[in-house]
């Protein structure tokens, strides 16, 4: 992509940071953010070090107002435990704090997504006899259904972004953003398609559209990310 | 009274072919010791449960210890997938393996039901799923108050439930901090239990977020230091995080795996 820029200290925007930008910046500060490991984690955390100090990060190993000072290992990491605001056993969390609705964000990553935002995590194939078995659903599905509203952070590969998933591992039903290292998707209000509504810098529509498993359409006026300030790739590099 | 005894022999009296076993433990205090004890003494049959079956569980199935895995969440935490898991699920190596699999909210509703004495739990979740059409313990249920469309679990009764905690003191009175997971859930649901401890000491003090499991409410007690090895203990050991990178690896492998198994726990 031709985000570059030669001044950028420790070298160009590679399309894996855009994506992990842009996730961070939907997440406004002060609200309760419920977070995945891998990706979802790091964007949370990012948002914390740059514009959203009092983001409340909520892991389901059953740390709420988790302040890590490095990027977690995984979501049982101790740091998690020892920076929370309070540690809760993992019943408490999915149905004192999950179930209900309080928590605001829900922040996900997916193997496979599909024309109508529904997320696959289980299995490639078909389930009783799978082409590659991934770990399964974990804590997404009520995550999908039971917080305010769902961002999902996936690489954009025909692979990934698929006309129908191979498994329903969990469905969105609430507001949806789907940020991808191309652009940002939304469901269209009235069929829930989702369709392409941004594109990061240097990312075309062709090549959205080749690397989308189904006939992708874009939003009129389709915006353009703003590429990340230096505070955020300095915050970003340093978490990493 | 639980009794404090060597864990070779607290495996030997717990666990038995054919039993259903939960080594619980949620990225923190897994009772990898006990796991290795279970493989060495070749137990087989085994219906394994845990809500996230990490690398212990990926060793228990490459050993053909398992007939059957429960479960929400099968991979190398902050690492990808569990490559024995995925052979077992795909190409039935070493021998096949039955799957029954959950979300984590109802794995562990399960628990709270198991723990309960109640024969079954009560959730919002799974709607729309293929988690409700695949899995036979998913049912929909009716709420007879408000006539609302709910989702029903059946309660989990491990024959045995295997959990890692920080200290007990003589009289086997158990205390573990940090995540605490569903380690308590999974004791009081099982019929039998084993506790591995880092520490046995004459008197447990208070610790901030420690819960406590009293003697009377566990079969056996075994002290195993560095028990949760590479996983954690908070306040005792840290993750071992190049190991489970290195497992992608060692793991991948039929061979590999086999040979590092002989090699570090056989």
């Amino acid at each position: 992509m031709s985000a570059e820029n030669p001044l950028t200290p420790g070298g160009p925007v590679t399309p894996d940071e855009m994506m992990t930008v842009t996730a961070a910046r939907r997440l406004r500060d002060g609200r309760s953010c419920f977070v995945g490991i891998g990706l979802p984690s790091t964007a949370a955390n990012l948002a914390r070090r740059t514009h959203a100090p009092e983001l409340v990060l909520i892991y389901e190993s059953g740390t709420i107002g988790a302040k890590p000072d490095r990027l977690p290992l995984s979501i049982g990491d101790g740091n998690l435990a020892e920076t929370a605001d309070t540690v809760v056993g993992v019943a408490e969390i999915f149905n004192y704090w999950l179930q209900p609705g309080r928590i605001e964000v829900g922040f996900l990553g997916a193997a496979q997504i599909d024309r109508y935002g529904r997320v696959n995590t289980t299995v490639i194939g078909d389930y009783a006899d799978p082409e590659v078995r991934l770990p399964g659903a974990g804590g997404a599905p009520e995550i999908a259904s039971a917080c305010r509203e769902v961002i999902v952070i996936v690489r954009q590969t025909p692979r990934s972004f698929v006309e129908r998933v191979d498994f329903v591992t969990s469905v969105i039903r609430g507001p949806l953003t789907v940020i991808t290292d191309l652009g940002v998707l939304e469901p269209d209000p009235e069929t829930r398609e989702l369709r392409l509504t941004a594109l990061h810098p240097g990312a075309t529509l062709e090549e959205a559209r080749e690397k989308t498993g189904w006939d992708l359409s874009a939003v009129p006026g389709l915006a353009v990310t703003e590429p990340p300030t230096e505070a955020e790739l300095t915050a970003l590099r340093n978490l990493e | 009274m639980a009794r404090v005894v060597p864990l070779a022999d607290a495996v030997a009296e717990l666990v038995r072919d054919g039993d259903s076993v939960a080594l619980e433990g949620f990225t923190h205090l897994i009772p990898f010791a006990a796991g290795h004890e279970i493989i060495r003494q070749g137990r087989r049959d085994l219906t394994l449960i845990r809500m996230t079956p990490d690398l212990v569980y990926d060793q228990l199935i490459g050993m053909g210890c398992a007939r059957k895995l429960v479960f929400s969440w099968g991979g190398n935490p902050g690492v990808g997938s569990l490559h024995r898991f995925r052979d077992a699920v795909q190409n039935s190596w070493p021998r096949p393996l039955e799957i029954e699999e959950h979300s984590h909210a109802g794995m562990v509703n399960r628990y709270v039901a198991g723990a309960s004495g109640l024969p079954f739990a009560v959730l919002r979740g799974y709607a729309g799923t293929g988690l409700a059409e695949h899995t036979e313990t998913v049912k929909p249920i009716t709420c007879p108050f408000t006539g609302e469309e709910l989702t029903a679990v059946p309660a989990l009764n491990p024959d045995v439930s295997i959990v890692h905690a920080q200290r007990a003191d003589r009289r086997g009175n158990v205390q573990l901090w940090g995540i605490t997971g569903v380690q308590k859930e999974a004791v009081l649901a099982a019929r039998r239990s084993l506790v591995t401890v880092e520490e046995v000491v004459d008197e447990l003090d208070d610790r901030r977020g420690a819960i406590v499991l009293p003697s009377w409410a566990i079969s056996l007690v075994s002290h195993a230091p560095r028990g949760s090895h590479p996983s954690y203990s908070l306040g005792y050991t840290v993750r071992d995080n190049d190991f489970y990178v290195a497992w992608d690896a060692i793991s991948r492998d039929r061979d590999a795996f086999t040979a590092w198994m002989r090699e570090h726990v056989l």
